[in-house]
């Protein structure tokens, strides 16, 4: 199956992709970064960074018991603390999404699921298909797959695209998030090109990384993301949805994070239809700075479960 | 989208480790004397408009008696002292100066007010980095200038603007006093007070009395200091306006002087620049200090290709640029640093419209009271328009769009000015091209306002003579024998 665009058409758009000064990036994250973010900003912060949440497990050890845990505590994050919010979804390998479908029920969160041969995308477009067929089949609510690194970085643009086309459309209704692993990838230019290439392939929510490569969602490649963005809204008014995962760990990164969404694209992405985090550590930071901001003090990180 | 707001809280950074005093005298000779008048002026926080000290105000006898003590110290002191001796000192001034650093660019703020982050992140660093870098070269001239014979000049006039009170002061101190020179320093009148925290730092330091005099007081004290034979340099900084009229009162004189005057540089954006970035240097080269920057890049210049987007990009970007308190640490733009230059801004903004530009300012609420202005950005400007051609000294950018390399080249040498100039493209060659044909003492490419103290910055044409940073501001304060 094939997108939309010809060769031609995809080399002319990919010509208009801006280049991207690193220096100049790194400038403006680090005039985002001297921002102050405290009090009741602090504590609003912390909330919609909790919501905003794929709460996730991808490891080969995973069992039905583990992935039922995480889905308990995405929808009970610290009971002590009345009023929180829950995480948007649960995200897991597509064995367990039977499981985290049963297990969340109809709690409002999703069950999004990796595939297309997550992390590496090492495998043939035919079993592409099945992976990704097989979690929608048994209830995916949103797609994270992985794009072919090799093809991208050997110049076979019109293969990426075409593949992302192609899974978007087994999709229907399920959102479509496209994993870049910018780790993989050389430059600041090669992410805003696979941006640009993923978002007129099709792509809902357009996504950093695996989690299995360093570096992961760095800030420099979060903002490049957030720019090409913010253009294909200038230009469509469609808006794309942005997921930076991996590295984002503790309450301060993702309150960075949070005011360069609101400086880059506007409030209007400051939600968790359209931003996700993927992390698995990060929600108890944001807990345990949550309960300091309520009670002003530290708690310890036990009181805190880990699943 | 409104049930997404997400606003920040104002941070406020603490005043209490700053100790201002009711009222300063004059620093000569190593101790604090009372002006001969008996005359003080007050000086204001613009932020609320409420007093802060006064300050003494030095006439003619006092600016002869500071220079009397600079003569004395250079001649029975400083200059007796070798290279190394002179760098103890300077390096001890500038560790003082870190230490002091918070204090310092809170003081900044109160007095002029720029936003804390800038004071906190830019000012007082640099200020400091000066006194470094030349108390590094004071035992070295030799090797500055290999196969030369040199010399002090002798006593050192100096006088700093409004706009970055303490750097301004470092640019010009630091070398004078790491090539040999002593001082008297004249600093604008309404930011004398890091100057005169200086002064202490001289103290606290154990600098020779003599070694570095502060004046402070109006233009007349300047012109005092410009007027007096005994004085063997004048460096100034300030308007191009003042610059003439030292360099007229320096004529026929053995004074040596340099002017870093004036500018209306051109920021030139090339349509396969890196969009983005290029959005974020325009930030920083027109609204970096409310604009009160003297190689602002006030004219942008667009290719006419990426205009519509690049203004798009730039109105979009002002929404998340803060103008208020300039303490509050989310401050961007801080308050104007004077009434008389808010109404000199306010002004041009009329200019502006009566020319028939459009005016573009983001939804924003400005404290009172205080001193304050909206960023604004003017489009549609003819090169002709008064806002394109003389300069504002304030938040105001004024944008026009080229076609051609050679187009652009022309407009932008079309100024009395030539201090500084950006070029922003993804092509090398284009850069050097470029840089190699605007007239313009400083080229930034895919940056701007970037400073360092080894780095020379000095104007072409109106916009003043000589260098100060790096090597090359060392040989504004020797005379070579060869």
């Amino acid at each position: 199956m094939l997108g939309n665009l010809s060769t031609p058409e995809l080399s002319s758009l990919l010509a208009l992709s801006p280049s991207i000064d690193q220096i100049g990036t790194l400038e403006r994250i680090a005039r985002i970064q001297a921002r102050s973010i405290k009090g009741a900003a602090k504590l609003q912060g912390l909330r919609m960074a909790l919501s905003m949440i794929d709460l996730t497990t991808l490891e080969g050890k995973d069992t039905p018991a583990k992935v039922r845990q995480l889905c308990y505590k995405a929808q009970h994050l610290h009971d002590q603390a009345p009023d929180l919010p829950t995480v948007a979804a649960v995200c897991v390998y597509p064995t367990m999404v039977g499981v985290a479908k049963k297990a969340l029920g109809n709690s409002g969160i999703k069950v999004a699921s990796v595939s297309t041969a997550f992390p590496s995308g090492q495998a043939p477009f035919e079993v592409k298909k099945l992976d990704t067929l097989y979690a929608l089949d048994n209830g995916a609510d949103e797609i994270d797959m992985v794009i072919s690194r090799g093809r991208f970085l050997a110049g076979d643009y019109q293969f990426v695209y075409d593949e992302i086309a192609a899974i978007k459309a087994l999709c229907g209704t399920a959102r479509l998030k496209v994993i870049f692993e910018t780790g993989e990838l050389d430059s600041l230019d090669q992410v805003r090109k696979i941006s640009d290439l993923a978002i007129a392939a099709g792509a809902d929510f357009i996504k950093t990384s695996t989690g299995k490569i360093q570096p992961a969602a760095t800030f420099p490649v979060v903002h490049t993301m957030l720019c090409a963005i913010k253009d294909h809204y200038d230009k469509t008014g469609q808006m794309i949805g942005m997921k930076p995962a991996g590295g984002i760990s503790s309450s301060k990164l993702a309150l960075q994070h949070l005011l360069m969404v609101k400086e880059v694209l506007g409030e209007a992405w400051l939600t968790n239809e359209w931003y996700r985090f993927g992390a698995s550590s990060l929600a108890n930071d944001l807990l345990m700075q949550y309960q300091k901001q309520l009670t002003g003090k530290y708690q310890s990180a036990t009181y805190f479960s880990i699943d | 989208m409104s049930e997404n707001n997400w606003n920040l809280e104002p941070s406020l950074e603490s005043v209490a480790q700053v100790q201002i005093k009711p009222q300063y005298e004059l620093f000569i000779n190593g101790k604090w004397q009372a002006p001969l008048a008996a005359t003080y002026f007050a000086t204001v926080n613009p932020a609320d408009e409420k007093h802060l000290a006064h300050i003494a105000q030095a006439n003619a006898a006092d600016v002869d008696l500071a220079v009397k003590a600079a003569r004395a110290a250079y001649d029975n002191v400083w200059s007796q002292l070798s290279g190394a001796a002179r760098g103890k000192y300077l390096f001890r001034i500038a560790r003082l100066m870190q230490e002091k650093a918070r204090e310092l660019a809170v003081l900044e703020t109160l007095d002029g007010g720029k936003p804390i982050r800038e004071s906190r992140d830019i000012d007082i660093p640099l200020a400091c980095n000066h006194f470094f870098y030349y108390a590094g070269w004071a035992d070295k001239l030799q090797e500055a200038f290999p196969g030369q014979q040199m010399e002090a000049l002798g006593v050192a006039g100096q006088i700093t603007p409004w706009n970055f009170p303490l750097l301004m002061l470092a640019w010009k101190v630091a070398p004078a006093l790491a090539c040999g020179n002593t001082v008297v320093l004249k600093p604008a009148e309404t930011t004398s007070l890091t100057a005169l925290k200086f002064a202490e730092i001289c103290q606290e330091a154990g600098l020779p009395a003599g070694v570095v005099n502060i004046v402070t007081g109006y233009g007349d004290t300047g012109a005092a200091l410009v007027a007096h034979p005994n004085v063997d340099k004048i460096a100034f900084t300030g308007s191009t306006a003042v610059g003439k009229q030292i360099q007229k009162a320096c004529i026929g004189t053995p004074k040596k002087v340099t002017l870093e005057l004036g500018g209306k540089s051109a920021n030139i954006i090339l349509e396969d620049a890196p969009i983005d970035q290029a959005v974020e240097g325009i930030i920083n080269s027109i609204f970096f200090n409310q604009g009160h920057v003297c190689c602002a890049g006030s004219r942008l210049f667009v290719q006419e290709s990426i205009a519509e987007q690049v203004i798009a990009k730039l109105k979009f970007r002002l929404q998340s640029i803060y103008v208020g308190n300039p303490l509050d640490k989310n401050t961007d733009i801080g308050a104007i640093n004077s009434k008389k230059q808010l109404e000199t801004i306010e002004e041009y903004l009329s200019i502006g419209l009566a020319e028939g530009a459009e005016i573009y300012q983001p939804d924003c609420t400005l404290p009172s009271p205080g001193f304050y202005c909206k960023p604004t950005i003017f489009t549609d400007v003819a090169q002709s328009a008064r806002i394109a051609q003389e300069e504002i000294f304030g938040p105001v950018l004024t944008i026009q769009t080229f076609r051609t390399m050679e187009e652009v080249v022309q407009k932008a040498n079309n100024s009395p000015y030539g201090l500084a100039a950006g070029v922003w493209t993804a092509n090398g060659a284009r850069i050097f091209g470029l840089s190699s044909q605007l007239q313009a003492g400083v080229v930034w490419a895919n940056t701007y306002n970037k400073f360092d103290p080894a780095s020379p910055f000095g104007g072409y044409k109106e916009s003043g003579f000589g260098r100060e940073g790096g090597r090359h501001g060392l040989s504004a304060y020797l005379q070579f024998k060869n």
